[in-house]
């Protein structure tokens, strides 16, 4: 699964972990996020600013 | 002993940087002498009136020493910051701090509680303490925007302090994303006062809030009055807090706390009514805003006030890179600059007519803005008010 990282802070979404802190369970594609999303470190970057940081 | 960082970078070579702030920042432990000097000056010359001195320090001691020490040429290169972020002596500095917040409150009651004092002592006294509390939110503000786990439960413990624990969550996940848009509670408008800002931002701040904590919780299945729930378990420490004191001291404690909680709710009210007055971000095509920019935040760059609140009148790089740490914040030429430090303009604020005389100029004269008010965050009550003032017949294109 990827890993997709925020250009401002660093945080790394990886999909095997997921956020369960933000409440979304290990294994939740990237793709599943709302589209509303920010990042959940800085919260100024949305989900579309986000980068693929491993395939 | 000074600590220098070094990099070797590929285009600019070796660059040096020893922070010259670096043992200034220990003051943060000394600052609670400042609310218990008033209380050591009231026993040695048993005068009542010792108990204002350190208010007269905050609102009028502070701006004129911003005045006279003024800015601060102390810059940390961008190539320096990772380093500088890293050093744990700074860090150690905001955590200790958090401790020293609890013991202020609790000395302050205790005195409040036992001595025989005049109302107008105990109100000085529960507006001293709120004040001090006050810097109690900025601390969290530093420590609940990083990244490590403990840091941010320390933030939520420090928030106790004011029962303000909704604060954190609204600051990182709503204040940062909607700042200078009309949306934002906590971004004051052209032509706004600081008495109408304050009942939009404090009732606004705390819904948004509890809505950002329930959507969280909601997500992970679990229901808004959870033990998971961030503000409850901040609250929860403020009862046990603020409920011992009660008990320990009796009912006096209900109107000074009741101030003093509201006087530090007012200073972060303060703080966020003249960070971003009037600013605003333009619509993309998207309708989404465009990114905060460095000219979305006002700035102060003076030294000592800025050693007083970790760095936050150094707002733009705050709002451009919020994980960043309070010693790393860079200051940058040609941004939107208060003409004095934030007590300074705390003051200035509280009294509406001087602060729109001094203010409202200055924000049609930033660069980026030039007159044009449509690039301006108007009061809607206002603005044809102020369209006939500053309009310049543009009045067309900004009835947006």
């Amino acid at each position: 699964m990827a890993k997709y990282r925020c250009p401002g802070c660093g945080y790394t979404y990886n999909e095997n972990d997921g956020d369960v802190r933000e409440g979304y369970p290990p294994g939740t594609p990237f793709a599943a996020l709302p589209e509303d999303f920010v990042c959940p470190d800085c919260a100024v970057r949305y989900k579309e600013d986000f980068e693929l940081a491993e395939a | 002993m000074t600590t220098t960082y070094t990099v070797d970078d590929p285009v600019k070579g070796r660059i040096e940087y020893s922070d010259r702030k670096r043992y200034l920042w220990m003051s943060s432990l000394f600052m609670p002498l400042f609310p218990m000097l008033g209380i050591a000056l009231y026993y040695l010359f048993d005068s009542q009136w010792m108990l204002v001195l350190p208010l007269v320090f905050s609102y009028c001691v502070i701006p004129v020493l911003d005045y006279v020490i003024g800015s601060d040429t102390d810059n940390p290169p961008e190539e320096i910051v990772p380093q500088l972020d890293e050093d744990r002596y700074y860090r150690i500095l905001t955590w200790l701090t958090v401790p020293m917040h609890f013991i202020v409150l609790i000395g302050i009651a205790w005195f409040v509680g036992t001595q025989d004092l005049t109302l107008w002592s105990v109100l000085a006294l529960a507006i001293t303490a709120g004040s001090y509390s006050g810097l109690g939110i900025n601390t969290a503000h530093e420590l609940g925007h990083k990244k490590p786990a403990f840091e941010r439960l320390l933030a939520k413990v420090v928030l106790a302090v004011p029962a303000y624990g909704h604060f954190c969550i609204e600051h990182n996940r709503g204040h940062h994303k909607d700042v200078a848009t009309p949306e934002d509670p906590a971004s004051s408008r052209m032509g706004e006062s600081i008495y109408k800002f304050v009942l939009r931002e404090i009732p606004g701040a705390f819904r948004r809030g509890w809505d950002v904590e329930k959507e969280r919780l909601s997500r992970q299945g679990r229901s808004v009055w959870s033990v998971h729930n961030d503000i409850l378990q901040s609250y929860a420490i403020s009862a046990v807090l603020q409920g011992g004191l009660i008990i320990a001291f009796g009912w006096i404690m209900v109107p000074f706390l009741a101030i003093h909680n509201f006087w530090a709710w007012y200073q972060l009210t303060s703080a966020n009514y003249i960070e971003h007055y009037g600013l605003l971000r333009a619509r993309e095509a998207s309708g989404r805003y465009e990114r905060c920019q460095p000219y979305h935040s006002w700035n102060a760059n003076y030294i000592f006030s800025n050693i007083v609140l970790f760095h936050l009148e150094r707002h733009s790089d705050h709002h451009a890179n919020p994980t960043r740490r309070y010693q790393s914040l860079r200051n940058f030429e040609g941004l939107p600059e208060l003409p004095n430090g934030y007590y300074g303009m705390y003051v200035l604020a509280y009294i509406p007519w001087l602060w729109y005389k001094v203010m409202d100029k200055r924000l049609l004269e930033l660069p980026h803005i030039n007159g044009d008010l449509g690039k301006v965050n108007i009061d809607p009550d206002r603005r044809e008010e102020i369209l006939r003032r500053y309009g310049k017949g543009q009045g067309e294109a900004l009835a947006v």
